[in-house]
């Protein structure tokens, strides 16, 4: 008998992994310009910009450093809301890490730590058509994603000193027609039979996400409803 | 080009409380298997996570009531429309953006 081989759709390579991050750098460089701007408004340096970037690599966790900073927040209270609004990566690195198990440890450790939003969406999507994800493929799209991060938040620091107000030019919204874009996505990749069940979680969001923000800040929000939301999806299976 | 030790401590610690989360699955998944009922509920993250980021901006908190936040809606209606039609990344995020500029020089 002869069996079927079933070609995977994109190859595992680095170079592979960079060609499928550039759709998402338009939405690094115009929130890591964002950012920049934002940072040097909010009375940071470009050195700091740049160390934020480099160490902290969260767009939202590095937008509320800001805010808090300017606001004179304690060290213990910046610290523990960075840790709240990042905690959502336990659940996306939760999500991808099974898939990398035949690696070693300390590329484990690797594809952890560059762990973004938007490589998450990337990943998850290219996991849902083909059931597997590549180390070098990984690599490719993490480091592209990080470099131009870092170099997008140290260029706008650069010209946030004469560039005010990038919101005018909805440029913050990259963010959230990214994350759209990434939903759709992965929509896209789920059985057809399956379509309708993912819609009622989705309306249930929308009823989570209305009745918790009156009790807490939205990055909590968005954990704790899915948390509840994901568990609701696994109790209505079939 | 400045920057001060408290500064950098405060900086390395945020990066500590970033760190741990993303990693803490890579090193927990590669040493047990995971259970059948935590990966189907694994499965419902993305799509969860993915919305929830979506809708919060669809809601504003304006003292004790929380209201929708219009414009941030409207920009959403072409936004998904362009991501359904095209389901490509850079083209709905240039959509997301421009519809964005295009409602803020209406409505401020």
């Amino acid at each position: 008998m002869e069996r079927i081989e079933q070609k995977p759709l994109t190859p595992d390579t680095f170079l592979q992994g960079v060609k499928d991050c550039v759709p998402t750098l338009l939405g690094y460089i115009s929130i890591g310009l964002a950012f920049g701007v934002v940072g040097i408004a909010s009375g940071i340096s470009v050195l700091e910009v740049f160390l934020l970037s480099v160490l902290v690599y969260a767009g939202s966790a590095q937008f509320i450093f800001c805010g808090l900073y300017l606001a004179g927040a304690p060290v213990t209270a910046v610290i523990a809301t960075i840790f709240i609004v990042n905690l959502r990566h336990l659940l996306m690195s939760l999500t991808i890490a099974p898939y990398f198990t035949k690696y070693s440890m300390l590329r484990n450790i690797g594809f952890g730590t560059l762990l973004t939003d938007e490589t998450f969406g990337v990943s998850v999507v290219s996991a849902g058509k083909e059931g597997r994800l590549g180390g070098k493929w990984m690599d490719g799209l993490n480091i592209t994603a990080y470099t131009t991060w870092i170099a997008a938040c140290t260029i706008g620091g650069v010209i946030g000193q004469w560039l005010p107000d990038p919101e005018k030019w909805g440029l913050d919204y990259a963010l959230v027609a990214m994350f759209v874009a990434l939903l759709v996505l992965t929509l896209a990749s789920i059985p057809k039979e399956k379509l309708m069940h993912y819609i009622k979680l989705i309306l249930i969001m929308v009823i989570s996400m209305y009745g918790m923000l009156y009790f807490m800040p939205g990055h909590l929000a968005v954990l704790l409803s899915t948390v509840i939301v994901a568990t609701i999806g696994v109790a209505l299976e079939k | 080009m400045t920057t001060s030790v408290a500064m950098v401590l405060l900086i390395l610690g945020c990066a500590l409380v970033t760190w741990i989360p993303r990693i803490l699955p890579f090193i927990l998944v590669k040493n047990m298997k995971m259970p059948k009922i935590v990966l189907r509920w694994l499965a419902y993250i993305p799509v969860c996570i993915l919305s929830a980021l979506v809708i919060e901006g669809f809601f504003e908190k304006e003292e004790a009531i929380v209201t929708v936040h219009w414009l941030n809606v409207m920009a959403f209606i072409p936004t998904l429309f362009i991501a359904l039609l095209t389901k490509s990344l850079s083209k709905t995020v240039i959509a997301g953006v421009l519809t964005m500029a295009g409602l803020r020089l209406f409505f401020g």
